[in-house]
């Protein structure tokens, strides 16, 4: 048994607003792999839990009418790992949420709870934001679209407001398009565990494949929200895309990246492996892009 | 507090039940306290052990992190759907037995379910694909070699390679 004071199971996301503004201090519950975890804990014990888990107008990938890749907050992990639209524009996020804990905790969970629970180091996290990701929210007055970015808005904390639920999380065209990345997990095992830092890197090619027209790059735990390094990706727009290149573009991470100590890693030690996944991350984004560095 | 149940309906190893559940269950007490479906094993309790593991409407989930009220509609199979009509093992258990795959068995049933859900994908996969799939079970008495040997060899045999 749960030590839960009530729960209410919205039918639609309209229910589940109605539910967010008649019951303001209960908590949003969606796949429960973290949710349900903390009330076991007791970190939520004795509270209202609001389940939109049975929304299933919120689960799947498709294309929108702008030509988004729309992305339901509900879509389990597994879900988008095997998903078509996935593999095909994006499939450094299917590859990405393919090593948070284990097969059965992707079957559960899910993108939306991924990303509102706010924490650094969700394996989603720093694909989403090397891909410029929008998040959509739905509240009484309609919704409501923000960037990534300024979704987050301190460890644990994102911009969700008291009527909100998160509904989608859409790639715009011009970010996917020709795009090719890479995300790293380092992780002291190889299943169930957190990264100690996590880094997604992409890349859109020119032509010839010989210059990067375009790199990004995003960490999770690499500060105490995921984050994307500019200097990094400015030191690499517009260069050949060669070995040299990658070098110049992983040195310049750690003038963006505030790693801190914790019991799982020492601040040295995520800055050094922050300098060499972008490297690899890098590499490996061009090898994807077709190009070949020498 | 004042005490909440909902009435779910679902499909338990092939056979529909009604069951009036206190929402504060989870799938875990419902199957082992309500219909003494007791395969299904109270381990770490967060998601991290997989010994509770059953399958929904196809798909594996940790039982412990899934509300008894989120049952309503689904269709679930714990270990005991795997009996034949004369009590016979099914091919996988059986396998378990013939590799040695069990110690003090606690992590079994949440172990061959997840294998039955890779064996009935009808897919062939090596044996690193194989351990990835099996990665969200822990099994304390150390066994793993002969267990990833049992789902190997069932799967062989499925497929009509052995």
């Amino acid at each position: 048994m749960y030590d839960l004071k009530a729960l209410y199971e919205a039918q639609s996301v309209q229910d589940a607003v109605r539910l967010r503004l008649e019951h303001p201090e209960a908590q949003i519950l969606a796949g429960g792999t973290d949710v349900l975890v903390q009330m076991r804990e007791g970190k939520r014990a004795g509270k209202e839990l609001i389940s939109i888990y049975g929304i299933d107008s919120m689960r799947g990938v498709s294309i929108d009418e702008e030509e988004n890749i729309r992305i339901g907050s509900l879509t389990s992990f597994s879900h988008i790992t095997k998903d078509p639209i996935i593999q095909k524009y994006i499939n450094v996020l299917g590859e990405a949420v393919d090593m948070v804990g284990g097969p059965q905790i992707r079957n559960a969970g899910t993108i939306g709870g991924n990303t509102c629970n706010g924490v650094t180091s969700a394996d989603s996290a720093s694909t989403l934001f090397a891909w410029d990701a929008v998040v959509e929210l739905t509240g009484a007055e309609g919704v409501r679209r923000l960037p990534i970015q300024e979704f987050y808005l301190s460890a644990g904390k994102v911009d969700i407001r008291p009527d909100e639920i998160q509904t989608a999380l859409l790639i715009p065209k011009a970010s996917y398009e020709n795009c090719f990345g890479h995300y790293i997990k380092y992780a002291m095992r190889n299943a169930m565990d957190i990264a100690t830092t996590g880094c997604s890197v992409n890349v859109v090619l020119s032509e010839d494949k010989k210059t990067i027209l375009r790199a990004r790059i995003a960490y999770g735990v690499a500060g105490p929200i995921p984050t994307r390094a500019p200097s990094a990706e400015e030191a690499a727009g517009g260069r050949p895309a060669t070995e040299e290149t990658a070098e110049t573009f992983a040195a310049a991470v750690l003038s963006d990246i505030r790693p801190r100590d914790s019991w799982r890693a020492s601040k040295a030690f995520r800055e050094h492996i922050a300098v060499e996944l972008a490297k690899r991350g890098l590499l490996e984004s061009i090898r994807l892009a077709g190009g070949a560095t020498v | 507090m004042s005490n909440q149940y909902k009435l779910i309906r679902c499909t338990i190893n092939g056979k529909a039940v009604e069951q009036m559940v206190d929402v504060r269950a989870s799938l875990t007490d419902m199957l082992r306290n309500d219909f003494r479906l007791t395969s299904v094993k109270k381990g770490c309790e967060v998601g991290e052990c997989g010994a509770c593991n059953v399958i929904i409407d196809g798909e594996c989930f940790n039982s412990c992190l899934y509300l008894a009220a989120w049952a309503d509609g689904k269709n679930i199979r714990t270990l005991e759907g795997l009996m034949g009509p004369g009590g016979e093992l099914a091919d996988i258990q059986q396998a378990f037995i013939d590799e040695a795959a069990i110690q003090c068995g606690f992590c079994t049933p949440g172990f061959i379910m997840t294998a039955v859900e890779i064996l009935e994908s009808g897919k062939e996969y090596t044996d690193d694909e194989l351990r990835k799939l099996l990665s969200g079970h822990l099994c304390r008495c150390t066994g793993y070699e002969n267990i990833l040997r049992a789902v190997r060899k069932t799967m062989l045999k499925r497929l009509g390679k052995a």
